[in-house]
């Protein structure tokens, strides 16, 4: 996985372009930008809408720039936005998605990481059976262990709670992030843990010492791989958590989706985009590292 | 209490593969004794199985009269060098010294005057803050011996430590690690492939085979008297010369030749009648002046010519074999000349031709 | 020091005891809930589960009800179109991105963005564009064509592929950042090769290059079928699985017979089939990846 990824963008290997203004590179480039186009205007959409006023959304069309700019939807959909049952914007689901969000990614990728060091360099007789099973876990359609996992957590009385919720985050991200340090580590020169345990270091010291100091891309990909995973999960967090705990992804549709009320549309786009905004932000900024934790699900190692 | 490390009716196999096989081996105290085979023999399993990186399926290790079998690799008084350094990137070269004795929790001081003492037998003090990506080759080799000198143990171990380095630096490390040797007195177990690391540095050799150890002894046995036709193969470099044929009447049959072999000292005593293959060495074959005190004569014609500068490699054909002959490099020989050569049957070896056993 | 062999048990502890997340997950979670499902999938479990055998009940109730129906032709339909579709589209823009164009970097990030966003926002988004009242269809009508059409999220019969158009938006750019790792990967020289035989593009792509990317076509096969098949979100947020039921999948029904019809058999019994169909594409694809040479995952 690794290899392959990182020597994936070194260059493009197809035929060599000819004159600038040549027929193909007209029609490459034009394919290109109606392309890019087509995936950028909803992002351009979202934004413009939640800078109008209603009046303006009801005479003009969705692609006109706001005449007028108002950032009230955008002050509205965070604090008053109404859900249904309370009216208090997607502020509370944005705290519990940020309390639901770093447990998760940390818990999972400390269990994810000893496991895969584990069956990178101590492996166990049995250790690659469990492994397997864990593999093919990642392909089971969640319905199918949505209801178990809720009688599991309702006897340990955690049915409903957040920390439910972080469990439940912490196995379903087991599989892919358990592969990717298991890959990476088996990537490491073999003769560096030789020499460690030479050296007199144990499990936990080999891996804090040697293993992780020499890891950290794969933790900041899986970093970025479990916060985007975590942060646009919908599906757990209607079923683990109840109404107060609510992450913002299911604020969010609640109150997209409210059938109370007048609609309106600049306060729901307003809202749709600061739902958007942390993995946005995490995908702009990390830019390849992103790109590389998406291929490492993909290429296996 | 003369033997520094026993192995005992070792046995090692993953599932069905065999990878070492009731291996029995006494290394005596001080000693320098060079693992040598081709890749897959498991030279590099058995050293890995001393040092407690691999567990054994059967058999004991014993070192120093301990019997360290399930033992902790740290724990067994051993210093490992590795083939790729296995410098710990993280930490400086000080860093990497010390990893172990902290481990081991020893006293600061005790630490200090150990990483000095090391770095200064193998002078790399001005390295000492530096992080191994700013070192070369040699300088981190070096340092992962230097990693072995500071656990102040009697058995160090070398896993194919000069194979990632260019020649010149090869032969450079090669004499430092004789040298400390030689100072240090300790003993010493180096796994190669390269037979002039084994011959240059080794007491005693062990050519591995299968798991198994094919011969024991010092570089003269090994390369004056190696007892099957593999390791008369392996060892020498350009390789024996072989012709099939067979002992009658004391003397050799090989197409129309006959070579008289007064001279040989047979393993039994004396000759006996069998098919055999006879192993002569090219550096062993005369030429010149000196072909008229040899037993044997016979002349060739010269088919091809190798010059390395010191040596000439002259390439012909006896008794329709291909057979290979080293001359002096100053010698003129031209292309289809004819010339005679001399064999001496007592530098000659003798191998049955079923068991390929020395005879 | 050890001088007798240890207990097997105990050797490499810390690696055992390091491992218990792991044991626990695949035994329990996976392995248990999943036999937990399809064993209670033969009972008559309603608000509770219980241990009340009915049988295959629970199964020919499933595919006697329309909603089920729907929900399978819905994937079916919304499945097939998107596997096509997202590997062409994929391919095409990795190919046209391996041109040495200028920007790569650039409509590279746009491309992928979308996938960055969850369901629940492309769910969102594209009910916006897509509403009549506001969206394409009045921006169209108000260029003049006042009798323009196009309401695929208010109309039952092409409602689905309103959803698609979301999907295709938001997982085509993964399909893309994954061909393009493809292409990359492919050597050089079979490039210069194929020109100096005077081979056109196009030939070399369909010939050549394509076969030389089976592995990645196979891991990311499998990828977007069992995306397809997990998909729920998506419906959820942008039409709520209407208009009626028309855009309804079984993630979907698994959800309602489970958590608000009360009816948990009916459940079990949907996802035990959603649990079949990934394995009809997964098994395969294990012994063909697997099977033959071991010890490769």
């Amino acid at each position: 996985m690794v290899e392959t990824t990182s020597h994936s963008f070194t260059g493009p290997h197809g035929p060599k372009p000819k004159k600038a203004l040549s027929r193909r590179n007209i029609f490459l480039y034009g394919t290109l930008f109606v392309v890019t186009l087509y995936y950028a205007l909803p992002l351009y959409i979202m934004i413009v809408t939640s800078l109008k006023g209603m009046p303006e959304i009801r005479l003009g069309n969705i692609f006109a720039p706001p005449l007028e700019v108002t950032f009230e939807p955008w002050v509205k959909a965070w604090s008053q936005a109404c859900t249904g049952l309370t009216c208090d914007g997607l502020s509370t689901g944005f705290w519990n998605s940020v309390r639901i969000t770093i447990p998760s990614v940390i818990l999972s990728i400390i269990i994810a990481s000893v496991n895969g060091y584990a069956l990178a360099n101590w492996k166990f007789k049995g250790a690659n059976v469990f492994f397997t099973i864990l593999i093919f876990g990642a392909f089971i359609p969640y319905q199918v262990m949505l209801y178990p996992i809720v009688i599991m957590l309702r006897e340990i009385g955690l049915y409903g709670s957040l920390t439910g919720l972080v469990i439940v985050h912490t196995v379903f991200g087991m599989p892919i992030l358990t592969l990717l340090f298991r890959n990476y580590f088996s990537s490491l020169p073999e003769e560096l843990f030789k020499a460690a345990r030479v050296d007199g270091a144990g499990f936990w010291g080999i891996y804090f010492r040697i293993m992780v100091p020499m890891s950290l891309p794969i933790f900041t990909v899986a970093v970025i791989l479990q916060v985007t995973g975590i942060w646009n999960d919908f599906l757990f967090g209607v079923v683990y958590t109840g109404p107060d705990s609510y992450p913002m992804t299911v604020s969010l549709n609640n109150i997209v989706n409210s059938t109370q009320g007048v609609k309106e549309y600049n306060v729901n786009m307003a809202a749709t985009i600061i739902t958007g905004l942390v993995p946005l932000t995490i995908y702009f900024v990390s830019g390849k590292l992103f790109v590389r934790g998406i291929a490492a699900g993909a290429v296996k190692g | 209490m003369t033997n520094s490390v026993e192995i005992k009716k070792l046995d090692l196999h993953f599932g069905a593969v065999k990878v070492l096989q009731d291996l029995n081996l006494d290394i005596g105290k001080g000693e320098f004794l060079v693992l040598l085979g081709s890749s897959g023999c498991g030279k590099s399993t058995l050293l890995n199985c001393i040092a407690g990186l691999l567990d054994v399926s059967g058999g004991q290790i014993h070192i120093n009269g301990t019997n360290v079998t399930w033992a902790e690799p740290s724990e067994r008084g051993i210093g490992m060098v590795f083939q790729s350094y296995a410098l710990y990137p993280q930490m400086t070269v000080e860093g990497n010294l010390s990893f172990g004795l902290k481990n081991a929790k020893l006293p600061k001081a005790e630490i200090e005057s150990r990483v000095k003492r090391a770095s200064e037998i193998l002078q790399i003090e001005p390295l000492l803050k530096r992080k191994p990506a700013a070192l070369s080759g040699g300088q981190r080799q070096r340092v992962a011996i230097g990693r072995a000198l500071v656990r102040d143990v009697d058995v160090f171990l070398f896993d194919e430590p000069l194979s990632n380095l260019d020649a010149k630096l090869r032969a450079d490390l090669r004499v430092e690690i004789k040298r400390l040797h030689h100072s240090l007195q300790n003993t010493m177990i180096y796994v190669t492939h390269d037979q002039i690391e084994a011959m240059t540095l080794a007491d005693r050799i062990a050519i591995m085979r299968g798991g198994q150890i094919m011969q024991l002894g010092s570089p003269d046995e090994i390369y004056g008297r190696p007892v099957n036709k593999y390791v008369a193969d392996f060892i020498g470099s350009p390789s024996m010369n072989f012709l099939d044929g067979r002992i009658q009447g004391g003397a050799f049959h090989v197409g129309d030749l006959s070579i008289p072999l007064d001279g040989y000292d047979f393993a039994g005593g004396s000759p006996v009648d069998a098919d055999a293959t006879i192993g002569i060495r090219p550096e062993h074959v005369v030429t010149g002046e000196l072909v008229g005190n040899a037993a044997f004569q016979v002349d060739v014609e010269v088919s091809l010519i190798e010059p390395t500068g010191s040596d000439t490699l002259i390439d012909c054909t006896v008794a329709g074999n291909h057979f290979r002959v080293r001359m002096d490099g100053q010698s003129r020989v031209s292309l289809g000349e004819k010339l005679r050569i001399g064999i001496n049957p007592s530098m000659a070896s003798l191998f049955d031709a079923k068991s390929e056993l020395r005879l | 020091m050890a001088s007798t062999r240890p207990n097997q048990l105990f050797r490499n502890k810390s690696a055992k005891i390091a491992a218990i997340p792991m044991i626990v997950t695949a035994l329990f979670v996976f392995v248990g809930g999943t036999a937990w499902t399809i064993v209670y999938s033969f009972t008559s479990s309603g608000l509770l589960p219980r241990l009340k055998w009915v049988g295959l009940d629970q199964y020919e109730r499933l595919w006697d009800t329309r909603k089920w129906l729907v929900s399978i032709e819905n994937l079916a339909i919304y499945g097939l179109s998107m596997l096509v579709l997202v590997f062409v589209i994929g391919f095409i823009l990795a190919a046209l991105l391996d041109q040495k164009i200028r920007f790569e970097n650039t409509i590279r990030t746009v491309i992928l963005y979308p996938y960055a966003l969850s369901f629940v926002v492309t769910g969102l988004v594209w009910q916006w564009i897509l509403n009549p009242e506001f969206g394409v269809q009045n921006i169209v009508r108000g260029w003049g064509w006042e009798t323009f059409t196009f309401d695929p999220l208010y109309n039952a019969e092409i409602a689905i592929f309103g959803i698609l158009i979301a999907g295709l938006w938001q997982g085509s750019g993964l399909v893309m950042v994954l061909m393009l790792a493809g292409l990359r990967g492919i050597d050089q020289d079979v490039w210069k090769a194929a020109r100096v035989d005077g081979i056109p593009a196009w030939k070399t792509y369909l010939f050549i290059v394509i076969p030389m990317m089976r592995p990645v076509f196979i891991t990311t096969l499998v990828l977007v079928v069992t995306g397809i098949v997990k998909i729920y979100d998506l419906i959820v947020a942008q039409t709520g699985g209407g208009p009626g039921i028309a855009t309804e999948v079984p993630a979907k029904y698994v959800y309602d017979m489970m958590f608000q019809a009360n009816n948990l058999g009916q459940g079990f019994a949907a996802s035990t089939m959603m649990l079949v169909t990934v394995a009809l594409v997964v098994i395969p694809w294990a012994f063909l990846e697997f099977g033959g040479s071991k010890n490769r995952g």
